[in-house]
């Protein structure tokens, strides 16, 4: 399964950035071969309005089926959830591994709505 | 230069006074027996009407033009959503479409290979017009929540009465609002008050209309002869000081009971005299 985790930095070594939508690093992971590449979400870091959008589109482009992050706003929610790709909850900075191995002990819950309000455009 | 100009009484902070010489100025330009249109374009809390007390004779809505996506005929290209500057647009299995975000620009459905998006209105707001005795008045009054307020200024600067001298009450703030409501005004009157925060504001609007070249002077509101930070810092830029309205508790009382100040201190009516005969000479 492919998932994303939303990242400080480009190794999964690090804490995870707890914004999906203005998050350093998108890493995608692959949970069977473990392999992990990392992607620059720089364009909507800085993005006006419609970070969350883009990077719903970004994670959707990876292929991801599941995304791991600390927060989710309403519009990346419901971006995400058209994606058809599940978001997983971590709820304070820890390593992408730690991250990665709890989710795939099925121990990190799973959002059903979004868990951070919009931003002002 | 049009026999009637149109004028923006804008300011970098909010509360500095506004809408206390928007009103004041159309009130004395109305009783000079000129005729004058006072146009509310601080659409997101307008108050000049409490001063005014306009009666309203139309409203009517204000929309922008949003995509509606027919996915039946939908390739799922992608140049939708590429097009978009404002991200409103997403492409994910089929495009999803963000209105809040949508500043009606057209380009998605403009880009659409197969036609599969056409545009529907989508009212973010309305405006008003109506007569406060002798002064045209319009309005405009977003809806509440809606974060889109410059398409309605401009529907509120497109009911302007070219017969008659605009006065455009401006939001406060120096982003897109504010530009729309001073864009194409003949001059811009920058209120501000002797604080540190009238100060900080002031110097962000003058880095804002500076490269706009349009006129502007300052009105200094509540003006206090032991803080002359502002009529230094105009100095300095140049920038002619178009008035100092002393800071006058009674002032204050007669705007919180909504009442205009010329009955009660009379000396307003000099000061707008003044204020005008600056703003004339520079036009």
């Amino acid at each position: 399964m492919k998932v994303v985790i939303t990242s400080s930095s480009q190794t999964l070594a690090d804490p995870i950035d707890m914004h999906f939508g203005r998050a350093k690093f998108f890493i995608l992971a692959d949970t069977e071969t473990g392999r992990a590449t990392a992607h620059d979400n720089a364009q909507n870091l800085h993005a006006a309005q419609g970070a969350g959008i883009q990077s719903a589109e970004t994670v959707a482009k990876l292929g991801a089926e599941a995304v791991i992050t600390g927060s989710v706003g309403p519009k990346a929610f419901r971006a995400l959830q058209a994606a058809g790709i599940q978001i997983a909850l971590v709820e304070a900075p820890c390593p992408g591994t730690e991250a990665l191995r709890r989710f795939k002990d099925g121990e990190l819950p799973v959002l059903d709505s979004p868990n951070s309000e919009g931003h002002w455009v | 230069m049009s026999s009637f100009p149109s004028i923006a009484i804008a300011s970098g902070k909010g509360g500095t006074g506004k809408t206390t010489v928007a009103v004041h100025l159309a009130a004395w330009l109305a009783g000079r027996g000129e005729a004058v249109q006072y146009l509310d374009c601080d659409v997101e809390e307008p108050n000049g009407h409490l001063f005014l007390k306009p009666v309203i004779e139309t409203a009517e809505p204000a929309a922008i033009p949003v995509p509606v996506v027919d996915n039946d005929r939908c390739t799922a290209c992608g140049k939708c959503a590429a097009a978009c500057e404002f991200n409103a647009v997403a492409m994910l299995k089929k495009p999803m479409v963000f209105t809040e975000l949508c500043h009606g620009c057209g380009a998605c459905t403009l880009v659409c290979p197969v036609e599969a998006i056409r545009e529907e209105p989508r009212d973010i707001g309305t405006v008003e017009t109506g007569q406060a005795g002798p002064i045209r008045f319009a309005q405009g009054r977003l809806n509440v929540g809606e974060p889109m307020s410059p398409p309605l200024i401009r529907a509120v600067k497109n009911r302007r009465d070219p017969a008659a001298i605009a006065l455009f009450d401006s939001p406060p703030g120096t982003s897109c609002p504010v530009i729309a409501a001073v864009r194409a005004a003949d001059f811009i009157v920058l209120v501000t008050e002797p604080s540190p925060f009238g100060l900080h504001d002031l110097t962000l609007a003058v880095e804002t209309f500076r490269p706009m070249d349009l006129p502007f002077g300052v009105v200094v509101n509540r003006a206090d002869p032991a803080d002359l930070r502002v009529q230094d810092f105009c100095r300095q830029q140049e920038i002619p000081v178009l008035a100092e309205l002393p800071d006058d508790r009674r002032v204050a009382e007669t705007y919180a009971r909504g009442e205009l100040l010329f009955d009660r201190l009379p000396e307003w009516r000099d000061r707008m005299a003044e204020l005008w005969a600056r703003i004339e000479e520079r036009l």
